[in-house]
C-alpha cells in the first residue's frame, strides 16, 4: 500500500521572534517622533496666539487696518508691515517669474547639451545660499548702484504731477521697498529655477516629440505642451516661492529701511512684518512685544494659506 | 493644403524672440548671481586672515576675530541635527512604514510639508515661548532646538521618500524570516537607504547653518564664551556666525563690516561644500 500523501507529524513549532516584544515599543517612539513635528506646528500657532492676544483684544480688527505703528504711545497698528509684506513678495514674484520660466526653460528645451549640466547644478547651487549673503550684497553692492542709476533718473525724469511722480516717489538711497523686492526676487529665483525645471524635466519625452513632429515650434511646444502638461505643479512651485518672499527676514531687513509708516511708492522706506520683528523684538516689552507676536500672527496666517495651497497642487506632481 | 508663408513667418518670428528672451533672462540671472558670489569672494577673502579663527568678535575699532561665533554655530548646528536627525528619521520612518494612507498620516504628512517652508523667524518667536522666557534667558540650548525645528522637516521629507523606494518584497522577505519589525526597518531598510537619508541629513545642515533669524530670539548672542563650566556653556547666550554677520554688517565701521564679509563667505562656503557632498551621495534622480 502506498503511503498517504502526509501523515501527521509533530507540528513545527514556531517561536515568536526574539525581541517582537519592541516592536509596539518602536512604532510608539515613530509615531511620538511624527506627533513631535506636528505639536511644533500646532505650538507655534499656539505660542502666537497668546503671545499676540493682548494686542489684538486691544485693538480688534483696527490692528490690520490702522496704519500708526507709535511705541511711544503704545498705539499699534500693522498695516504699514502688512502691505510691505504683500508689495514686496508680489512684486519680487512678478520679476522672478519670467526670468525663472526662461531659465527652465532654456536648460531642458534647447540648452547645448555640454551647458546643461553645469548651468542646472549651478542653479541648484545657488538655491542653498543662505539669505543673509543676498541680505548683505543688496546693502553693500546693490543699493549704491541702485541709487546712483535707477533712483535718482528715474526721480528726476518724473514730471510733476504726474502717476509716475508719485509711483516713483521716496528718498533716492537705494533702499526701499522696490530695492527689497528685487534682492527677494534674486533669492527666490534660483529655487524657483531649479523647481520649474524639475518638473518640465518629468514631461515624457514622446509627448514632446509628437509635438514637434507635428510642425511646432520650440516656443509652441514650451507655451502649449510642456507647460500645461506641468500646470499644477508649476502653479505649486510658485506659490512656494512666494511662501518664501513672504517670510523672508534677512535679505528684506538689510534694504527695506525700516520705516513702519504706510509705504507711498516704490522708492520710498518701508517694513515687512519678518523685518518688523526682527528688528525690535529684543528690546519691545509690554504692549509692543505683544503686537509683534500679533504681526507674527498674521504672518503666519498669510503664508499657512499660501504654503497650503502650494502643497495641495504639488503633492502629486514632484518631489520639491 | 497650403500653409500661408506669412503664418510661418510669424510663428517662426515668436519663436526667435521666444528664444531668444530664454537665452536673455538666463544671461541676467547668470550674471546677477555671479555679481553676488564675486562680491562674496573677493570681499570675504579681503577680511580673512588667522585672527578670524583664533580671536573672539571685537568692539568697533579693535582686533578681533571670530572664533566665538564660529565655536557657537557649529555647536548649535550639531546639537539641532543630532536632535533633527533622531526626530525626522523616526517622523519619516512611521510616515513610510507605519502611517499609511490613515487620515492622521495625511495630516501629519501635510503639515510636515508646510513646516518644512513655514517662516523661519516664526519658529523661533516659538522656541522664545517655550525656552527663553520661562527659563529666563537666552542660551544655545534654546538656538539649538530652533534649529532642530526647521531641520526635522528636512530629513524627515527624504527619510519618507527613500524609504518608500525600498521594494515591498525586501519588508516580506524580511518578516518571512522571522524578523520582528522593528528589526527589518533598522537592519534592512534603514541600512539600504543610508545614502538618501544622509543626503537629506546633509541638506538640513545647509540649511539650518545659515539659519539668521530664529536665533535672534532664542541663542541671542555673546562676546565672550565661557569654559570655565563646559557644561554650561550651552545654557548661556551664544554667539552665532550669522547672527554676528547680521550686527556687523549694520554697523557703519569697515572693520566691523570686513568682519562680516569674512562669516558669510564662510558660511556660504560651508553650505556649498556641504551641498556638493550630498549630491555625491544622491545619484542624480532617474528621469522618466
Amino acid at each position: 500500500m502506498p503511503p498517504t500523501a502526509l501523515t501527521a507529524s509533530a507540528p513545527i513549532r514556531r517561536h515568536t521572534p526574539r525581541g517582537k516584544a519592541i516592536d509596539p515599543i518602536f512604532e510608539g517612539l515613530c509615531f511620538g517622533a511624527a506627533t513631535m513635528l506636528l505639536a511644533a506646528l500646532g505650538g507655534v500657532l499656539i505660542s502666537l496666539l497668546i503671545g499676540g492676544w493682548p494686542a489684538l483684544s486691544k485693538f480688534g480688527f483696527a490692528f490690520i487696518t490702522n496704519v500708526t505703528w507709535d511705541p511711544v504711545n503704545d498705539v499699534y497698528g500693522a498695516a504699514g508691515p502688512i502691505v510691505g509684506t504683500l508689495i514686496t513678495a508680489f512684486v519680487a514674484l512678478l520679476l522672478a517669474l519670467p526670468v525663472a520660466g526662461g531659465v527652465a526653460f532654456f536648460l531642458v528645451e534647447f540648452c547645448p547639451q555640454w551647458l546643461r549640466r553645469p548651468i542646472g547644478t549651478a542653479v541648484e547651487l545657488l538655491a542653498g545660499i543662505p539669505s543673509i549673503v543676498y541680505g548683505m550684497w543688496g546693502l553693500f553692492v546693490f543699493a549704491p548702484v541702485f541709487a546712483k542709476y535707477i533712483e535718482t533718473p528715474l526721480m528726476s525724469s518724473a514730471p510733476s504731477g504726474s502717476l509716475a511722480e508719485a509711483v516713483f516717489s521716496g528718498i533716492p538711497n537705494g533702499s526701499g521697498i522696490l530695492a527689497a523686492s528685487i534682492i527677494l526676487a534674486i533669492m527666490i529665483l534660483p529655487f524657483m529655477a531649479a523647481t520649474l525645471r524639475e518638473l518640465l524635466m518629468t514631461v515624457p519625452t514622446q509627448v514632446r516629440e509628437s509635438a514637434y513632429g507635428l510642425g511646432a515650434t520650440t516656443g509652441e511646444v514650451v507655451m502649449s505642451v510642456t507647460l500645461p502638461y506641468v500646470r499644477r505643479g508649476a502653479i505649486g512651485a510658485v506659490m512656494l516661492g512666494l511662501g518664501r518672499a513672504l517670510g523672508e527676514t534677512m535679505a528684506v531687513t538689510f534694504i527695506i529701511g525700516n520705516s513702519h509708516s504706510f509705504p507711498k511708492g516704490l522708492f520710498d522706506a518701508g517694513s515687512t512684518i519678518a523685518s518688523t520683528i526682527a528688528n525690535e523684538f529684543n528690546e519691545a516689552s509690554g504692549l509692543q512685544a505683544s503686537a509683534l507676536i500679533a504681526l507674527g500672527l498674521v504672518l503666519f496666517v498669510i503664508t499657512f494659506a499660501v504654503l497650503a495651497l502650494a502643497r495641495l497642487l504639488l503633492r502629486n506632481q514632484t518631489k520639491a | 493644403m497650403a500653409v500661408s508663408a506669412a503664418r510661418v513667418a510669424r510663428r517662426r518670428i515668436t519663436n526667435v524672440v521666444f528664444v531668444a528672451f530664454c537665452v536673455l533672462v538666463t544671461v541676467v540671472a547668470l550674471v546677477a548671481l555671479t555679481a553676488i558670489l564675486y562680491s562674496l569672494v573677493s570681499q570675504g577673502l579681503a577680511g580673512m586672515n588667522l585672527k578670524i579663527f583664533t580671536m573672539d568678535t571685537p568692539a568697533a575699532g579693535s582686533e578681533g576675530g571670530l572664533r566665538n561665533a564660529i565655536v557657537g554655530s557649529i555647536l548649535m548646528s550639531l546639537l539641532a541635527m543630532v536632535i533633527a536627525v533622531f526626530l525626522g528619521v523616526m517622523a519619516g520612518t512611521w510616515l513610510a512604514e507605519y502611517a499609511g494612507n490613515s487620515r492622521y498620516g495625511v495630516i501629519v504628512r501635510f503639515l510636515n510639508d508646510v513646516l518644512l517652508s513655514a517662516p523661519s523667524i516664526l519658529v523661533g518667536l516659538f522656541v522664545y515661548y517655550l525656552l527663553v522666557k520661562p527659563f529666563g534667558g537666552f542660551s544655545g540650548i534654546a538656538g539649538a532646538v530652533a534649529l532642530a525645528l526647521l531641520a526635522a522637516p528636512v530629513v524627515t521629507r527624504t527619510t519618507e521618500d527613500v524609504l518608500k523606494l525600498q521594494p515591498v518584497a525586501l519588508r516580506e522577505s524580511g518578516v518571512a524570516l522571522g524578523s520582528p519589525v522593528w528589526h527589518v526597518i533598522r537592519r534592512i531598510l534603514w541600512r539600504g537607504s543610508t545614502s538618501g537619508i544622509l543626503t537629506g541629513v546633509l541638506l538640513a545642515f545647509a540649511r539650518v547653518s545659515g539659519e539668521t533669524a530664529p536665533l535672534l530670539f532664542t541663542a541671542l548672542g555673546n562676546q565672550f564664551m565661557d569654559w570655565s563650566h563646559p557644561l554650561k556653556v550651552m545654557t548661556q547666550p551664544m554667539a552665532s556666525l550669522p547672527v554676528v554677520i547680521f550686527q556687523n554688517a549694520l554697523t557703519p565701521y569697515p572693520d566691523l563690516n570686513r568682519l562680516a564679509w569674512a562669516g558669510a563667505l564662510l558660511i556660504a562656503a560651508t553650505v556649498l561644500a556641504v551641498t556638493i557632498l550630498s549630491r555625491a551621495f544622491s545619484k542624480e534622480p532617474k528621469r522618466s
